[in-house]
């Protein structure tokens, strides 16, 4: 398989990838970890004119332990953030549902920050992203800006960066005394979940007192269960306590149908799912 | 020469030894021959332009833009071939009217399927070739497509127009007529009456047999012959094929198959691809390089299965089955490819399996359709035939109330009663069916697992248990030269092998079974190491190329060890008895006198002896030999088996089925299986993993999908799911061995085995799971979606089939996004 041919421009710094994407435009498409975009390119899927490849931006490879945020530069790679001591011990979810992404040669290669403004629905770190309400921090050529989790994806592979801008950092605020889940569920261990639920819950003394869900493929976007986290304060942190508001897991949903399912199938399996996830979060 | 006088000792015999495969470190690390590795001097690319319909008129194709573009040599439609081109021939006719669209290499004015290619770039890089093809512009009138099975075969919209049918052949096996059993029909009416009968119908989906390596052919049309490098499973087919189709003779065709990275029937074929690189070295007088793009190997490399499964099944009230009806329709695709029809054909001596019923009746409709061709694929009809016995003997046992193995066991062929001649002719050598199950149920823990099947089962448990049995056997060893005569084959089933003793005392042997994976090298080398008494590092195995292995009619089912290595035996027994006589001289001693064992000739009641190597060199340097002996140990033998043989087993798999969302987990698989002799448990072990896998994939995962338009779906890995070792468990897999009769070495196919008992095993456990709820089937693949469904309706299932667009990762057309957004640079960072 091979692409159509392209100019390629490895940028040493953060201005000089904004200065190449300021001349290129709509012409350039940047590279990150290229777990996406090089499949596209060989299946002539696209044909950008420029590729911009930021892999020699070691600023951007970075992690850093700020006290009660961890900074996340939007070229680490998965395996890098699964490697971190500070992510597995106060951002458990995020680091289960990367735990969980295809197989090692894409989680050596593949980054947080590439997957997040690729925006694949069915990716696994948007749920997460979205349920421990990171900011994004963009740059462009007006400086830098940070955009909520919940403001940032905004279609089917479409976000708030814009066509002169780079996501350079996902900040997550540290989340210990939560509990968490990612429940995924595939056919094959190698594939986009049919669908997902990222779970975060605060439980005091048996009861619920916050909750954050995350669903993946529910949409064309990474999406989160509003009505049911609202309806989680105040339940008990069982099988009976959770289930009403579960059963909302799937409201306001618009999921797709393909080979694996049927919209009104994901809608079930949100559900179902998102209450395994609840109670799994709550129990750890 | 002096006669050796130390007594050697008894070598290990290598028969029997897990060797690792001496094959394995060029084929994993890939620094080996490929056909894609190969770059021959001022070598030129081509690359492909295929149909994006099913059906269409071609009314016009543009090549101007295409043939200016850098470095295009040339830009080829089917317009411009001529008789040298050839054509891609169908082997095997399966009636004497069977309906046979042509098949040159390029259509010239219409496409049957997606993916056919229509026109041929020749550049001097493939990249320049590649982009040169999406400059090719063609013009199509779209036609409506003959897509599903049982509406092509009404015949309400024609996959060729021309050929006012889509019904290919009908192939009918009677066991009255036959004279090898009664009448079905009578039976049937019987059983309506006092009996039982039990009609099902069964969807075999449209599988792919996604080799790892896909399709590349090199061909080099300088020197006295031409040369064609294929990752082909049979280079002396292609070779045959080439010179009965395009006019050069035989003699100027060199053909051959490098390291070819699997194929599982896959490669099984003569293709469009190969017959277009032949021509076009010969037009431009130039070698010439094509390789596939795994999506085009999907797309257009054959398929396997499709079939809709009649099956109507008499029984006595007690369980006693009297009679077997099959009424199959087989999608054939868009031509009949070079096995074509003769795969469900392969399966019509397979649906009575291993139970005598006294009256058997198959038909087989071959049917015409605008997608892929199909043809073998791992098991190629028996896994089919497998599936349906299987199945309604499960069926069989829940109408009468019966335990399904203990049914089974009421009508299978006991093993006091080998040799059996079954209703449908064949005469079964060897087996032991009671034995295989009782190791098996030892070993799965069967009564433990009915128990907490039962206890799930009362506690309302959200994961229920289920068990599912099959009781396989399949013909393997292709074949009886006179069998396959008899069914209109158009070739024989012998096998070819020479056996060269090299001066130093190597060994070199030369096998017309071209592997392509499977561990010839490695088995065979053992063989011949045991039988002339020399180190297992001394044989080399050569193959795979006609100027070296010029005899051979290759590898696939199930043949190579049953038949390859039966000729590789009787060459090896006629160089010891060349060898006796020059010994005899050198030791001074009566021919009749020299005893040949381990390696060595000694003078019988002596301690007199030469090594077989001390014998090859003198028979080289032809110094010393008896009056009229040619100075030669080198022979060769060419073996016809008598009879097909039949591996079986029996074949037990736990399932659980998650309720709530419909999901399937393995929970435990055993088998025991009855393959005979067994030359190296390592490469047994590996094909039976690897043959489970692919069955349970079947039965769980795998499916081509087409839409109504006739694309492709499920045409990248992303919606064609083939599991890896990820998703499976570690089976227990188990032998009960009975050798067989019809060959030395009492051995059995075992290539097909895992993957031909499997797929019924699984669907019969995740249905055992949930009849509770009123399920009665679930079409394959057994997907979560279709098993919860199953469970919400408490029918029959979704007997629908798959529908849905793929997903949307790749696939430009999802909602107009997954394109239109990536190129429109919202992509930022990219992933």
């Amino acid at each position: 398989m091979i692409p159509t041919q392209f100019d390629y421009v490895a940028p040493g710094s953060v201005d000089e990838a904004l200065a190449a994407l300021a001349q290129h435009g709509d012409d350039a498409k940047v590279l990150a970890g290229g777990q996406s975009l090089l499949p596209v390119l060989r299946m002539r899927l696209n044909a950008p004119e420029v590729v911009i490849d930021l892999g020699k931006i070691d600023a951007l490879r970075e992690i850093r332990d700020e006290g009660d945020t961890i900074t996340i530069g939007a070229m680490a790679t998965y395996q890098s953030i699964l490697d971190h001591t500070g992510i597995k011990g106060s951002l458990r979810l995020l680091h289960q549902a990367i735990s969980e992404v295809a197989d090692p040669q894409i989680r050596h290669r593949g980054t947080l920050g590439g997957a997040l403004v690729h925006a694949d629905p069915a990716g696994d770190c948007g749920a997460p992203t979205l349920a421990l309400e990171a900011d994004l921090v963009i740059q462009g050529p007006s400086g830098e800006r940070t955009v909520a989790a919940t403001d940032f994806f905004e279609d089917l592979f479409t976000t708030a960066v814009g066509d002169d801008e780079l996501l350079t950092a996902i900040r997550f605020r540290k989340h210990d005394g939560w509990g968490s889940h990612y429940e995924k569920f595939v056919r094959v261990a190698h594939q986009w979940p049919i669908v997902s639920i990222a779970a975060a819950v605060k439980v005091d003394g048996g009861t619920i007192s916050e909750a954050r869900i995350g669903l993946v493929n529910m949409g064309s976007t990474a999406l989160r269960a509003s009505a049911t986290e609202a309806a989680l304060v105040g339940a008990q942190a069982t099988a009976e306590g959770v289930a009403e508001a579960c059963a909302k897991a799937a409201d306001g949903t618009n999921p797709p149908s393909d080979l694996n399912g049927d919209a009104d199938y994901r809608r079930h399996l949100a559900t179902v799912l998102t209450k395994r996830a609840v109670l799994k979060a709550a129990g750890g | 020469m002096t006669a050796t006088q130390e007594t050697s000792t008894e070598p290990a015999r290598e028969i029997g030894r897990d060797r690792r495969r001496k094959e394995d470190q060029r084929l994993i690390t890939g620094r080996t021959r490929w056909t894609d590795n190969i770059t021959l001097p001022g070598m030129l690319h081509m690359a492909m332009v295929r149909s994006p319909f099913a059906h269409a008129t071609i009314t016009a194709i543009d090549t101007t833009e295409a043939a200016a573009a850098p470095n295009v040599v040339a830009v080829y439609t089917g317009k411009d071939l001529d008789e040298s081109a050839g054509v891609l021939i169908n082997a095997w006719p399966i009636t004497p009217d069977q309906v046979t669209p042509a098949h040159p290499p390029l259509p010239t004015d219409r496409v049957s399927f997606a993916g056919e290619v229509v026109a041929v770039v020749v550049a001097r890089s493939a990249a320049e070739a590649r982009d040169a093809a999406e400059l090719v512009d063609v013009d199509y009138e779209e036609l409506p497509a003959a897509l599903d099975l049982k509406e092509a075969a009404a015949d309400t919209v024609l996959a060729h127009p021309d050929l006012g049918t889509n019904k290919s052949a009908l192939w009918v096996f009677d066991s009255q007529e036959a004279g090898t059993g009664g009448d079905v029909e009578e039976a049937i009416a019987k059983a309506r009456e006092s009996g039982v009968v039990v009609e099902r119908e069964f969807r075999q989906q449209r599988l792919i047999p996604a080799f790892m390596e896909p399709r590349s052919v090199v061909v080099d049309p300088t020197g006295e012959q031409m040369t064609m490098w294929s990752a082909t499973q049979i280079p002396h087919i292609v070779r045959f094929a080439l010179a009965a189709t395009t006019g050069v003779p035989e003699s100027k065709i060199r053909v051959i198959a490098p390291d070819v990275g699997g194929g599982f029937g896959g490669k099984l074929q003569v293709t469009p691809e190969e017959w277009m690189a032949w021509w076009v070295a010969r037009q431009l007088m130039k070698p010439v390089k094509y390789t596939e793009t795994r999506s085009e190997s999907l797309m257009a490399a054959h398929h396997g299965r499709d079939q809709w499964q009649k099956i109507t099944l008499a029984a006595e009230k007690d369980g006693t089955v009297t009679g077997l009806k099959v009424e199959l329709l087989a999608d054939l695709g868009s031509h009949v490819a070079i096995v074509g029809g003769g795969v469900p054909v392969l399966g019509a001596f397979m649906f009575n399996s291993i139970y005598k019923f006294p009256a058997y009746h198959f038909a087989c409709q071959t049917v015409l359709t605008n997608k892929a061709w199909t043809d073998a694929y791992r098991g190629a009809g028996r896994p089919e035939a497998t599936f349906a016995i299987e199945r309604i003997m499960d069926e069989l046992a829940l109408e009468l109330g019966r335990e399904p193995l203990e049914l089974r066991e009421q009508n299978w062929i006991r093993h006091d009663e080998f040799p059996f001649t079954t209703v449908a002719g064949l005469e079964y050598d060897s087996g032991n069916y009671e034995e295989a199950t009782r190791k098996a149920k030892e070993s799965f823990g069967y009564d433990a697992l009915r128990a907490e099947q039962q206890q799930r089962r009362e506690s309302g448990d959200p994961v229920q248990l289920g068990i599912g049995i099959s009781t396989f056997t399949e013909m393997c060893g292709l074949a009886p030269s006179r069998v396959l005569g008899s069914l209109d084959y158009g070739a024989g089933g012998w096998e070819h092998a020479s056996v060269r003793m090299l001066a130093t005392g190597k060994v070199e042997i030369v096998t017309g079974a071209s592997a392509h994976g499977q561990g010839h090298e490695t088995a065979f080398s053992q063989i011949v190491a045991d039988r002339l008494g020399v180190p297992f590092e001394d044989v080399e195995v050569l193959h795979g190329d006609t100027q070296i292995a010029s005899k051979g009619l290759d590898t696939y089912g199930s043949r190579s060890l049953v038949v390859g290595g039966e000729a590789l035996v009787k060459a090896t027994d006629k160089v010891i008895e060349k060898a006796k006589p020059i010994a005899a001289h050198l030791l001074e001693a009566d021919v009749s006198d020299i005893e040949f064992s381990a390696g060595r000739f000694s003078v019988k009641g002596t301690d007199q002896g030469l090594a077989m190597a001390e014998v090859a060199l003198a028979t080289f340097a032809a110094h010393n030999l008896p009056d009229g002996v040619e100075p030669s140990l080198d022979s060769d033998a060419t073996y016809d088996p008598i009879n097909f043989n039949y591996p079986h087993g029996t074949h037990l798999c736990a399932m659980e089925v998650d309720t709530e969302t419909g999901q399937v987990k393995m929970r435990k698989y055993t088998c025991v299986d009855d393959i005979g002799n067994v030359i190296n448990p390592l490469i047994v072990a590996g094909q039976m993993h690897g043959g489970l896998a692919q069955g349970i994939a079947q039965a769980l995962f795998e499916e081509a999908v087409y839409d109504d338009a006739g694309t492709l779906v499920s045409a990248s890995f992303v919606d064609y799911l083939v599991p890896t070792a990820a998703d499976l468990i570690s089976f227990d897999v188990g032998h009960n061995s009975t050798p067989s009769l019809t060959n030395t070495l009492g051995t059995k196919g075992v290539g097909e085995a895992g993957t031909i008992a499997s797929t019924p095993a699984v669907v019969n456990a995740v249905l055992d799971a949930i009849r509770q709820f009123g399920v009665t089937d679930i079409t394959m693949p057994c997907t979560p979606e279709r098993v919860w469904r199953a469970i919400q309706d408490g029918t029959a299932g979704a007997k629908d089939p798959t529908t849905g667009a793929a997903a949307a990762h790749f696939d430009p057309a999802t909602d107009g996004a997954g394109q239109s957004n990536i190129a429109d640079g919202t992509e930022g960072a990219g992933q």
